[in-house]
């Protein structure tokens, strides 16, 4: 048998339906591979391998007794460090959650086990899922498996790298800003966020509230939207999940037909700032769209220029608010509690040693920007400019059925080149922002290696809300297009990583 | 002038329980105003008659009937504290009344 | 530590007080505000727990839909307007018993708004208007250890229980009560003690303030006479009994007014209320550590009730108090006054309760009114805290009324059902109190009533049977009040032949 962790989920289904392959053959092929080349990619904080092996059992085991199991039964995968898994270890990257143990599992997890998905292990991620690189991560930075030199995108790096690395075939991230679709850019592989309360986020341990999604990373558009299609869908513990019908993703990514499409390509997402091989990949895929039926336009969407800005603004009062919970009282790290000091200074000790710079930084900008004098100015003007950027996309939506842009400005940078200079890090979020303060589907797809560093570039489609379907048709009709190009997925021009046994 | 300054940065972190080194407050101030400067662009958006958006769908009265449902094992709630008694999350000494 | 403090007729000789009270109110839904924990008292500690009530990192709320219906309700009892469109909002401080440092509040956006009610002291009628009444949750109890007794001064450290954490309260606001300067203590406890009964009649709360279901905050300032410059003002906590509301605010005033009138200030804090020491002690300085950072709650959406269900609810409400009160003097056929001592008694609801047992309107005003005021008073406990109910008290008058006791051993059952002696049948076994119905008995202390008094017996035989009440009274005094009076007269008329 050729090498199990080169396939597709879809394909890895295929071989356990037909019975030649096992749930815990697979899984062990991917734990072998975690254990050959994750010294070097680091995607992993935990592997769970007794955990994954039992699970992969007991589905080869309902298989045999004739049980109907759902389409991705017995498939492995990664899971990003920030949601809650009962009985294994769940740190968000940050050493304040260190050694803790959820006595409780998110509902993503809840479906992934009802789905017969095998959990292999959570994946590294920016402290609290604060940062593009993962380099925030309080556990060591994961690299990126396209050039083991250059950072893997981030929150969600582990989980990118993860697959991009063939450790898992499907891995779970979740996007604020961008964390599940700029790894997928940097890493060659298809990252989705779903509409805003498309995916529940109870057990997501929550960064901004009215941001945060979980979501699908996968090779292909086909196996994200099988489990897109596994996590989604309305969750009566979240109040803001929304109450209807999953959009059809499957469908969407088996048809892949953009005959008649149109496409609106955002004027005010390119130009200055944005890396001429980047650009040069994105135009080529509009190109190709076209060709294939897609009627392309260009839109203006004029208030994304204040989307950094009041982005900046929501998440870190959100997440100021968020992360009191985190004081040393009833789990995680404690530090200081020697009998002379209070409660109040063991709680300021154990934040100022759990919590990293990036962590403080925004905690310390949220408190500012809810401060009363500065609510209105700040919070209150920021959810303001967001009825504008959801305005300019529903303007745009009169006229186009799907957005898109470049992911990132950039391709992957280097390790540590922008670790203390938080603006130049921001900057990276520039194209995924606005949907996530809209709360409007978007996914970056591959598109090609940029000329002058030969990194993966990720092409960005941002679909209206609930319609996450679209995103999905547009992706597998520039899959199948480029894969006949280059004679397969993007992911196969990967250099192949050095195996360590 | 810087938008925020050394002190209110300081106050900042009180207010937020982090006991912040001198250090950290000479390199996190200047990297604040940076910062505050960059998003102080919102109050250049004319929006006063503008509604603010808090979510992408605008939900209202999402409810649960008052049911009772499984509670955790109270050895499940403590599972995580760095310190119990008598059943009880044991905390250092409160200074001050709430 | 005990402040010097002015007489309370000297304080108001000079100032006029300032007031507006908080009172809060657990609601007695199954299930918590956000969560579907139970919300039981005094269940063992952590054993009503949950990832949402403990604040464990990704656990979301969920709003319990029973919850808002009782705030509507208690806002429309308040002849509040019900909000069209609300949120909830989060006030974030950092406190050991509040398990994500943030609590799920309201804030310029209050489920209700704008009512009014009203109480009846000493015959008047007061109104008092309604700021706003919003939704919130609890937090947990902290045991303090290792200190004095339970007090948080001195403790080594201290013990959270998060039960509590999470069950739904109501904030009800007054604003500024304008009432005569004399009587603001005791319409603050009028008040308090209306509140009781509207949320007991509502069905919304247990409204036990021995149990923290019924709390209430006083917010007391001073100004000089015809001044029109607010005070500093202070936060009176832990305020709970009826009798302590009253209590705390003439405390603060006189305290106060002590400060002022030596050339002090009054600092803006929070101070708690000692029910022992009937003293109020500084609590926590307001300061700009009270900036709450208040946002919308992201994690919920907005609570939108249409006005079909506002009328709803509305047409579900009991009586209003004041219509209430005039029926049931009418019913009862009480005087103004007698229905006045019942009001200020705080003894409407157990009266109300007895009589739905069987007993007359009479007797029960007489028990409630009588022994068991006394009782209360004496202890300083409320009336409804004592541990004798309607249910007591109708048992006692049954045997009243058939002959088992008369009021006065009565009253010694009433004794010992307040030490806990057990059930009315048991401390009539334990204290031999029964009424002596054995005619033979009777009739052996009639005849040494006879023979000890034959001064008394020649008077009645003289002619003057009202004499005879003297040897009444010595048969009672030698059967130790245990026989029934009627019963010994006929006995004795028997004997003496008239």
């Amino acid at each position: 048998m050729s090498d199990l962790t080169r396939k597709t989920a879809a394909e890895l289904a295929e071989l356990m339906t037909s019975g030649q392959a096992s749930s815990v053959e697979i899984t062990q092929a991917h734990l072998d591979r975690i254990a050959a080349v994750d010294g070097d990619v680091h995607a992993f904080l935990h592997v769970d391998t007794e955990g994954a092996l039992a699970q992969a059992k007991a589905v080869d085991g309902k298989r045999a007794a004739g049980e109907q199991l759902s389409p991705l039964a017995g498939v492995p995968l990664a899971l990003k460090d920030v949601l809650t898994q009962e009985g294994v270890p769940t740190t968000a990257g940050s050493k304040i959650l260190e050694g803790w143990k959820p006595p409780y599992d998110s509902t993503v997890v809840k479906r992934l086990k009802a789905a017969g998905i095998v959990i292999l292990g959570k994946t590294n991620m920016d402290e609290f899922a604060m940062g593009s690189s993962t380099e925030n991560s309080a556990y060591g930075t994961t690299h990126n498996p396209w050039d083991l030199n250059r950072i893997p995108g981030g929150s969600g790096g582990g989980s990118s790298a993860a697959i991009s690395a063939y450790e898992a075939p499907l891995a779970i991230g979740t996007d604020t800003g961008g964390s599940i679709r700029q790894p997928g850019a940097f890493t060659g592989t298809v990252g989705v966020k779903p509409t805003y309360g498309g995916t529940s986020r109870y057990g997501l341990i929550a960064l901004a509230s009215s941001l945060d999604t979980p979501g699908p990373c996968a090779r292909t558009t086909l196996d994200a939207a099988l489990l897109h299609e596994a996590i989604a869908g309305y969750d009566p513990m979240d109040s803001t999940s929304i109450n209807q019908p999953v959009p059809a993703v499957v469908e969407a990514a088996r048809n892949g037909d953009v005959a008649g499409l149109r496409i609106g390509v955002v004027k005010e997402l390119g130009g200055e700032g944005y890396q001429p091989g980047v650009e040069a990949r994105f135009h080529e895929a509009v190109e190709l769209l076209t060709k294939l039926g897609a009627e392309v336009v260009e839109v203006s969407c004029p208030h994304f220029e204040y989307a950094l800005p009041a982005y900046y603004l929501i998440l870190p009062s959100e997440a100021s608010s968020n992360l009191a919970k985190f004081d040393a009282m009833r789990y995680g790290l404690r530090v200081g509690d020697d009998g002379t000091n209070s409660a109040e200074t063991v709680t300021s000790l154990s934040r100022e040693a759990g919590f990293g710079a990036e962590v403080k930084r925004r905690i310390i900008l949220g408190t500012h920007a809810l401060s009363s004098g500065y609510y209105d100015a700040y919070y209150g003007q920021a959810q303001k400019v967001r009825t504008l950027i959801a305005r300019d996309f529903a303007k745009a939506y009169e006229q186009v059925d799907v957005l898109v842009s470049p992911a990132t400005p950039t391709t992957a940078f280097a390790i540590g080149d922008r670790i203390d200079d938080p603006i130049a890090m921001y900057k990276n979020d520039l194209c995924t922002i606005p949907s996530n303060l809209a709360g409007n589907a978007a996914a970056s797809f591959p598109c090609g290696l940029a000329d002058e560093d030969g990194l993966p570039v990720g092409f960005h489609v941002m679909a209206p809300v609930m319609r996450d379907d679209l995103l999905y048709t547009v992706g597998a009709a520039l899959e199948s297009a480029l894969a006949e190009q280059w004679g397969g997925v993007l992911m196969t021009k990967a250099p192949e990583l050095e195996v360590t046994r | 002038m810087p938008s925020i300054t050394r002190e209110e940065v300081a106050h900042l972190a009180r207010l937020a329980r982090i006991e912040l080194s001198d250090d950290e407050l000479d390199h996190l101030a200047p990297q604040l105003d940076q910062i505050i400067t960059l998003v102080g662009q919102v109050s250049q958006v004319a929006a006063d008659d503008i509604p603010p958006t808090s979510h992408a769908l605008p939900l209202t009265n999402v409810m649960r009937a008052d049911e009772n449902v499984p509670c955790l094992t109270p050895e499940q709630a403590l599972s995580g504290a760095p310190a119990a008694e008598e059943q009880r999350f044991r905390v250092p000494r409160i200074l001050e009344e709430d | 530590m005990t402040a010097a403090v002015l007489e309370i007729d000297d304080a108001l000789a000079t100032y006029d007080p300032v007031m507006g009270l908080e009172v809060h109110v657990e609601l007695n839904t199954k299930s918590k505000m956000f969560c579907g924990c139970p919300t039981e008292f005094g269940a063992p500690p952590n054993t009503q727990t949950c990832p949402v009530c403990l604040g464990l990192p990704g656990a979301l709320p969920v709003v319990n839909a029973k919850a808002v219906e009782s705030a509507i309700k208690i806002g429309l009892a308040l002849n509040c307007e019900i909000a069209e469109w609300c949120r909830f909002a989060r006030k974030n401080y950092f406190y050991p018993d509040m398990p994500k440092n943030f609590q799920t509040s309201q804030y310029d956006e209050p489920i209700a708004f704008n009512g009014w009610t009203e109480v009846v002291v000493d015959g008047e009628t007061y109104r008092i208007e309604i700021e706003r009444a919003h939704m919130e949750e609890d937090t947990g109890k902290s045991t303090h250890v290792g200190g004095a007794t339970g007090r948080i001064h001195g403790a080594s450290h201290s013990l959270v229980d998060y039960n509590r954490a999470g069950i739904p309260l109501i904030e009800i606001v007054t604003k500024t009560i304008e009432v005569p300067p004399a009587k603001a203590a005791a319409v603050a406890r009028a008040y308090v003690s209306m509140l009781r009964d509207l949320l007991f009649a509502l069905g919304v709360s247990d409204v036990r303030m021995d149990q923290g279901s019924l709390r209430c905050d006083a917010n007391v300032s001073l100004k000089p006479h015809g001044s029109t410059v607010l005070g500093t003002r202070t936060e009176t906590k832990n305020v709970n009994s009826f009798r302590s509301v009253e209590r705390a605010v003439t405390y603060e005033i006189t305290r106060q007014a002590a400060v002022l009138s030596s050339g002090g200030k009054i600092l803006q804090e929070t101070r708690h209320w000692h029910e022992d020491t009937g003293i109020t002690t500084s609590g926590r300085e307001k300061s700009d550590a009270d900036d709450y950072r208040y946002f919308p709650e992201p994690d919920l959406v907005p609570v939108a009730p249409s006005r079909e269900w506002v009328e709803e609810l509305r047409a579900t409400l009991p009586e209003a108090p004041s219509v209430r009160r005039a029926r049931l003097q009418e019913d009862w056929g009480f005087t103004d006054l007698e229905m006045r001592d019942v009001i200020n008694g705080n003894a409407l609801e157990p009266i109300v309760a007895t009589i739905e047992l069987g007993v007359t309107p009479a007797a029960a005003k007489k028990w409630w009114l009588g022994e068991l005021a006394r009782s209360a008073n004496e202890s300083g406990h409320d009336l409804d805290a004592l541990g004798v109910g309607p249910a007591e008290v109708a048992e006692v008058q049954k045997l009243v009324d058939d002959g088992t006791l008369n009021d006065k051993i009565a009253r010694q059952v009433f004794e010992g059902l307040l030490a806990g002696e057990g059930t009315p049948a048991e401390i009539i076994e334990k204290r031999g109190l029964a009424l002596v119905s054995d005619d033979s008995a009777l009739l052996e202390a009639i005849d040494r009533a006879i023979a000890a008094n034959p001064d008394v017996v020649e008077k009645v035989n003289s002619g003057k049977p009202a004499a005879a009440g003297a040897l009444i009274g010595a048969v009672m005094k030698d059967m130790r009040g245990q026989a029934d009076a009627a019963k010994v007269r006929q006995l004795l008329n028997e004997k003496l032949g008239i």
